[in-house]
């Protein structure tokens, strides 16, 4: 049977969100409120910002780790030849299947194991400002944390930082994403070793 | 009518996670089950080793004389495997359409632990109607 072919984030998302337009637009600011609750319930509960991005990673690597068979699944991709197909993969049908933004991917180190995936736009600062109080608060740390679950499912290891955030006055979002190693999974034959 | 005998999820690790039998001939007991689906588990890993060529994914497709095995192994290591009747079409696109209700009812529960045994009843009756479909009319999905 041949392989189906990849398909694009932009036809995935269609396909998931189905019927008009303004149905969509609900559905994204219930999203985005819904966030802003959460951040806003994290904060109350834990008091201390740091805290807030630690909790925030973790919630985001939990989801990340079961988004990530759900992207497999949906998108039908192959394996990835190398890491820069990876980053490529994660900003053009990824970011664009579940949170409707394409992102773009520069920067690249000279090993080509560290790229910067820059976003535009994104769905969860609709609405948002930041208060002097809070202004080490990463309010999407949840993303780092999905990327960093899911690329740890694929046997990757990375580092998922944030360089620019639009909330604290740059004009775009800049995630880093450093690929520490690869570990794939070894079934262990040689005992004498 | 070319029907699927069984149909097995393993995990990462090599255990059991589902198991559905659709047939009345060659029924186990539980414990013949998760004993077939680590064989396979270990098969499946040995068979990468065995291959001549770099960068082989494993066995997809085994066949004997009364049944064919075909074998889907995600990129995140979980395997789907249905034992099915020689000769049926379309099972590779089943499997898939398998994972895709695991990552759509199985995952998104939030009360179902990674790596554990499946029991969530949307994900079961998914599966029973996409089956009953199959079994039904050789469609292509």
């Amino acid at each position: 049977m041949a392989p189906v072919a990849p398909r694009s984030g932009d036809a995935i998302f269609a396909n998931i969100e189905h019927v008009n337009c303004s149905w969509t637009v609900q559905n994204a600011e219930l999203f985005t409120l819904t966030y802003g609750a959460i951040v806003r319930q994290l904060l109350t509960d834990l008091e201390e910002v740091d805290e807030v991005n630690k909790q925030l990673d973790q919630m985001g690597y939990n989801i990340g780790i079961r988004l990530i068979d759900e992207f497999l699944a949906k998108s039908n991709v192959s394996s990835c030849v190398d890491f820069r197909e990876t980053a490529e993969v994660i900003a053009k049908v990824g970011l664009k299947m579940f949170i409707g933004v394409t992102a773009s991917v520069t920067n690249w180190n000279a090993e080509g194991t560290c790229c910067s995936i820059v976003l535009e736009d994104n769905p969860l600062v609709d609405f948002v400002e930041l208060p002097d109080t809070y202004q080490g608060l990463h309010y999407c740390n949840i993303l780092s944390g999905v990327i960093r679950g899911a690329l740890d499912m694929v046997s990757m290891k990375a580092e998922v930082t944030w360089l620019r955030d639009a909330l604290r006055g740059d004009d775009v979002f800049e995630l880093q994403v450093k690929l520490l190693k690869q570990v794939p999974e070894e079934y262990p034959y040689k005992d004498d070793e | 009518m070319a029907a699927i005998y069984s149909l097995y999820i393993i995990n990462k690790s090599g255990g059991l996670i589902y198991y559905k039998n659709y047939g009345s001939a060659g029924r186990m007991d539980t414990n013949d089950t998760l004993r077939v689906a680590s064989l396979w588990h270990s098969m499946h890993a040995i068979s990468q080793q065995l291959s001549p060529v770099s960068g082989c994914s494993g066995i997809e497709l085994l066949q004997a004389d009364t049944f064919d095995l075909h074998c889907f192994q995600s990129l995140t290591g979980t395997k789907f495997f249905a034992v099915c009747e020689p000769g049926t079409q379309q099972i590779e696109s089943l499997l898939k359409y398998v994972y895709e209700l695991y990552t759509d009812y199985v995952l998104k529960n939030p009360f179902y632990e990674i790596e554990m045994p499946i029991q969530c009843e949307l994900f079961d009756m998914n599966l029973t109607q996409s089956v009953q479909k199959d079994r039904v009319a050789l469609l292509g999905q």
